[in-house]
């Protein structure tokens, strides 16, 4: 019960922003006289983490000023203490928020340590030279990782729930899920690691396979997500593959890296081909979860550039034309995306069973 | 490259390997594991029963076919048993006529004995009545015999052609 309130809030919430963030577009075109300059900005903040949950912005006329509507969310620094205060005290960079007597501010997205007044000293290059405390804070893309997790949470416990109770027999929602869960099992899993050693990696593919496909899907909606189109998000996932593909080594696969030519040849014969093909060996060991780190991000990071540009092409062109044309283009657009994000959690997935497949593989030779 | 490292966010990094981590385990615990298991334990369940069915098949199959035998055994014995009985019908006839011969043949041979001692006995009761007449007429021969020569031979004569035999 508790899991349909959930789902029914997330769909309420998801309906609620689709409206406001039509009108959060709407009020973009006034004002402003560079449009394209802002639509650049606009688009460049959309792909950036950000400190609070903002779900539209609008210019005041009366005031002159921009005017955010969003969700606030904890700032928590480390800078000798645990500094915590909620992301309305930055106010977007404008103001200095204060935490016992240190003073902070935000600047293009990052929080640096400042005076009361809240300047902020530049280098040669106009990069700001003030301290940088260790941002430790729960940002949109965090939220989201936490909103994610708590939804899979209980979605597959109630699936797993759903099969003790109702006689091996998968019930609502986890009936849509559960062909998918087989799929994995099925059809990436088993193949690619093999019916020995299968089962030990299940738990990992199943949660990065859902866990990425989740947060791609939720980055077409209107919230203005982009969680695995961050390269953090993408270097952690990347490195759990990495690493579990290299604890779970057996000795074949370390062989074939060490000693990829075997008893083919005389020690002496193999020493000049191993000073070079060693480091290969190494360099590709470190390439493989790195090809995927950068696909990930770049896939999703692309796709979001690309629809929120042909989005503001609309308000660029201003005509029957032209706006009824790129806004064709942006529909047909979210709809490849949307087979982008199954597409590269799968890929993901695919590719992480693939390694670990030649982790765990035994055999005698090639 | 630049850019790339000065997004990176070690804080998002941070929150992200946690949490990933921990719904790894946790759905490991209370979805993963019993979601797998579930589908196994249905797998096997199936197969169990597509195996079962088969087997029962086979074994309807079998029982059939020895129905089948069994009927045939019977037929065949059916037709033996009636075989046996009908020679040992007409064995008991055939017994019984000559039983019913040798019976008839003892009778006959008994009725002839009683028949030769019927006759003997007749024969020695005439030979007795001969005598007797002998006597008589001998008798009466005497008596005559005196009267009359002649007459005595007449006599004599029709007496023993009255008693011829």
């Amino acid at each position: 019960m508790p899991t349909k309130l959930f789902l029914k809030f997330t769909i309420l919430l998801l309906a609620g922003t689709t409206f406001l963030s039509a009108k959060d577009t709407e009020k973009k075109g006034e004002g402003e006289k560079d449009l394209k300059s802002e639509i650049k900005e606009y688009i460049r903040h959309h792909l950036e983490d950000t400190h609070d949950f903002g779900l539209y912005s609008f210019t005041d006329d009366k005031k002159g000023k921009k005017v955010y509507r969003g969700l606030p969310l904890p700032v928590i620094l480390w800078d000798e203490g645990l500094k915590v205060f909620s992301s309305t005290q930055l106010n977007h960079g404008k103001s200095v928020a204060q935490a016992g007597d240190n003073y902070y501010k935000l600047y293009h997205g990052k929080i640096y340590k400042t005076d009361e007044k809240g300047t902020i000293s530049y280098d040669d290059h106009h990069h700001p030279t003030n301290a940088k405390p260790l941002d430790f804070s729960i940002t949109k893309s965090v939220a989201t990782i936490i909103f994610t997790a708590l939804l899979m949470f209980l979605l597959f416990r109630g699936l797993a729930r759903s099969y003790r109770e109702n006689g091996l027999i998968a019930k609502g929602v986890g009936r849509f899920f559960e062909p998918i869960v087989l799929y994995i099992r099925d059809d990436i899993a088993r193949p690619n690691i093999g019916e020995k050693h299968y089962k030990k990696y299940m738990s990992f593919l199943l949660t990065i396979f859902f866990f990425i496909w989740f947060l791609n899907l939720l980055g077409l909606t209107p919230l203005g997500i982009n969680v695995t189109g961050n390269i953090a998000v993408t270097l952690c996932l990347a490195l759990l593959t990495f690493l579990i593909t290299t604890f779970t080594g057996k000795k074949d696969y370390w062989k074939h890296i060490f000693d990829p030519l075997g008893s083919s040849m005389k020690w002496y014969a193999k020493l000049p081909l191993y000073i070079i093909l060693i480091p290969i060996e190494i360099l590709g060991l470190i390439i493989k979860p790195f090809s995927l780190l950068i696909r990930l991000y770049a896939n999703i990071q692309a796709g979001h550039i690309v629809l929120m540009s042909l989005i503001g092409l609309m308000f660029i062109f201003k005509s029957w034309i032209g706006s009824p044309l790129s806004f064709g283009l942006a529909f047909a657009i979210s709809l490849i995306e949307i087979l982008v994000a199954l597409l590269q959690a799968y890929i993901f997935t695919m590719l992480s069973a693939l390694y670990f497949g030649f982790a765990s593989e035994e055999h005698e030779d090639h | 490259m630049e850019k790339l490292i000065s997004e990176f966010s070690f804080g998002l990094f941070f929150w992200q390997s946690l949490i990933f981590i921990f719904l790894v385990l946790l759905l490991k615990k209370f979805a993963w594991k019993p979601i797998l298991d579930a589908v196994n334990q249905r797998e096997t369940s199936i197969k169990d029963a597509m195996s079962e069915a088969e087997k029962a098949r086979d074994e309807m199959a079998s029982i059939e076919e020895n129905n089948q035998k069994v009927l045939k055994e019977a037929r065949a014995e059916r037709e033996t048993l009636l075989k046996e009985a009908r020679a040992t019908g007409a064995e008991m006839v055939a017994q019984a006529k000559a039983d019913a011969q040798a019976e008839a043949d003892k009778i006959i041979a008994q009725a002839q004995e009683a028949i030769q001692n019927e006759k003997r006995a007749a024969v020695n009761e005439l030979k007795n009545q001969v005598a007797q007449i002998s006597l008589e007429i001998a008798e009466k021969v005497i008596d005559t015999e005196l009267d009359n020569k002649d007459k005595q031979a007449k006599l004599v004569g029709k007496l023993l052609k009255d008693a011829s035999l």
